[in-house]
């Protein structure tokens, strides 16, 4: 977890600093004096050699402390916080879709096999996992913004409250949940396919329980750490896909925030987000580490 | 490489996979027969026309007809999907085959890999684009560290259980030396996974292109790129739905093409998944 942490941190520093340009620039007019630059540069403080830039940042940020932004003139901590909550309900929302939509689909395809049913699962899989989650999402739009009317094309309405809100993240939410639903539909496919095929499912159909308690608690309950990876991977995918989502539906959330930072050079913005998005999704996997031990009593963490 | 493949072996997916992908990389290379105007020339007279026999998929705010800069986009998707499967295969491969072999490597290596895995890979190729600014060679290049690591880890995975087998012991017994043993002898044994693998990081390389090219990291315009069409249609969708519709059509089915074909090849190339699909 450590060493995971200190290496992201570096690859995030020495990435942005691989950029040949100097953001220095980007304050003053090009015909102002030399003297100057040299005030901005050491304001901002990339006239250090990059491993003093490198220790500084690095002593800041195991204190929470993640440097200021160049443009917004505020912290950079500050400014990922404020836009993190779009993204997490956009990652939650999606998630909720995905499950909600592939548990079923997944469980039926599999107690099914080569039946109807599955062909059009496989189908719902294929088309999802091979569509790009920002294309969907402008489908979504075309389809209930500018044909039906019935939801908004893009960004927050101002003062339409709590309701206002939910309503502006439902398409969004709909654009990251399905296609990345076709990935966990067809882990709890083969997961489902493959403990079906153990014993004691066998055994618990022979001594006649009803066969949704054998798919619910023999079968699911066993097939369900495979799954637990891939909600995982999903997790990182989304938090992936609201960079592109949330441009698409002028979101004002964390890919938002990179996107912006980028155009202007914002490095300690761009590093920040990169860190702690990271570092999210190093944490997220933790919890679905300890998961795997709920639901598999076998396994143990000393 | 022995994969053993009998014609009749070969599940009708597959080849309806490789239909769809041989018909969008003709596409890409025949581009200048195939499309029916200059995908540059703007035409002011006759912006936002809807499909029509002049103008099959319509035109845009510039009067530019959609239909011939889909055509030409599939050029820029193919070379940079075919690139950064390449580079990305190839990195990936060797980084795979040394750090499953030698075991202190794999500690060094596989801590900095997954350390790549956990940005978000948009979001980490924005990062590297944004220092090395955004042209169509330097997607290449973000695109494939992004990617590089899960060839990687796919292959030292194969490497681990490989180099467990007895003719590898028998090798090592009479002697042979490292490299010839990494690549005489489990190089071949890790193919199949590895071209499941380059299959799967050319599709989702198309789709990770348009979205670059979407945010404006990628591509840049006026050059017809699938995300740069698809983001010219954005702030027009109240009158031009066909900016929309049909460029993320083409997106949609050279890569489903691509994902059949690894699909099919996973289950003829990897018998223990054989029946679990």
């Amino acid at each position: 977890m450590i060493p995971i942490a200190l290496l992201v941190a570096i690859i995030a520093f020495f990435l942005i600093h691989l950029s040949p340009g100097d953001p220095a620039t980007f304050f003053v007019s090009p015909d102002a004096p030399p003297e100057e630059l040299e005030r901005v540069r050491e304001r901002l403080g990339v006239d250090q050699p990059i491993f003093v830039q490198f220790g500084r940042w690095l002593g800041g940020v195991v204190q929470g402390d993640l440097g200021v932004s160049f443009f917004q003139r505020r912290p950079v901590i500050q400014a990922y916080l404020a836009a993190l909550p779009v993204t997490l309900m956009l990652a939650v929302g999606g998630m909720a879709i995905a499950l909600t939509l592939a548990l079923p689909i997944g469980i039926i395809s599999a107690l099914k096999k080569d039946s109807l049913v599955d062909k059009i699962g496989t189908v719902f899989v294929f088309a999802g996992i091979s569509m790009p989650n920002f294309w969907f999402g402008m489908l979504l739009i075309l389809l209930f913004a500018v044909f039906l009317g019935w939801l908004p094309a893009q960004g927050f309405i101002r003062g339409a409250g709590l309701g206002g809100y939910v309503r502006s993240l439902i398409l969004p939410a709909l654009a990251l949940g399905y296609p990345n639903s076709a990935l966990i539909a067809r882990m709890t496919r083969s997961s489902m396919l493959e403990v079906m095929r153990q014993d004691y499912v066998q055994t618990a159909r022979a001594k006649g329980l009803r066969a949704f308690v054998v798919t619910s608690r023999h079968a699911f309950m066993n097939a369900i750490n495979p799954i637990l990876t891939v909600v995982g991977l999903v997790f990182a995918r989304m938090m992936a896909g609201s960079v592109v989502i949330e441009t698409v539906f002028n979101l004002p959330g964390v890919g938002r925030l990179v996107v912006n930072s980028v155009m202007r050079r914002d490095y300690p913005v761009i590093q920040g987000a990169l860190l702690l998005t990271a570092l999210l999704i190093v944490g997220f996997n933790l919890i679905i580490d300890l998961l795997y031990a709920i639901f598999d009593p076998r396994i143990r963490y000393d | 490489m022995r994969l053993q493949l009998k014609s009749d072996a070969v599940p009708g997916r597959i080849v309806a996979g490789a239909a769809l992908t041989l018909a969008m990389v003709t596409m890409a290379i025949a581009a200048p027969l195939i499309a029916t105007h200059d995908p540059y020339a703007v035409a002011v007279r006759e912006r936002f026309q809807p499909p029509s026999v002049e103008n099959y998929l319509g035109t845009d705010e510039y009067g530019r007809d959609v239909f011939s800069r889909v055509v030409f986009g599939a050029r820029i998707s193919m070379y940079v999907g075919l690139g950064v499967m390449l580079i990305s295969t190839i990195a990936g491969t060797i980084i795979g085959l040394f750090s499953g072999y030698y075991r202190k490597l794999d500690n060094v290596l596989m801590r900095v890999m997954d350390a790549l895995m956990s940005f978000p890979s948009i979001l980490l190729a924005i990062a590297i684009l944004a220092a090395i600014g955004p042209r169509t060679g330097n997607v290449i290049v973000a695109l494939s560290i992004v990617y590089t690591p899960r060839t990687a880890r796919v292959v030292r995975g194969s490497v681990l259980s490989v180099r467990e087998e007895v003719y590898i012991e028998s090798a090592q017994a009479v002697g042979l030396g490292d490299l010839r043993i990494i690549f005489r002898y489990i190089l071949p044994n890790v193919m199949a996974p590895l071209i499941v693998q380059a299959t799967f990081i050319l599709a989702l390389t198309i789709i990770a292109e348009a979205g670059l090219s979407y945010i404006g990291a990628g591509t840049p315009p006026p050059a017809p790129s699938w995300g740069n069409i698809l983001a010219d249609g954005r702030p027009h969708m109240y009158r031009a739905w066909w900016m929309t519709v049909f460029p993320g059509l083409f997106i949609m089915i050279s890569v489903l093409g691509l994902n059949v074909i690894g699909d099919g090849l996973r289950d003829v190339l990897d018998p223990r998944l054989r029946g679990s699909r």
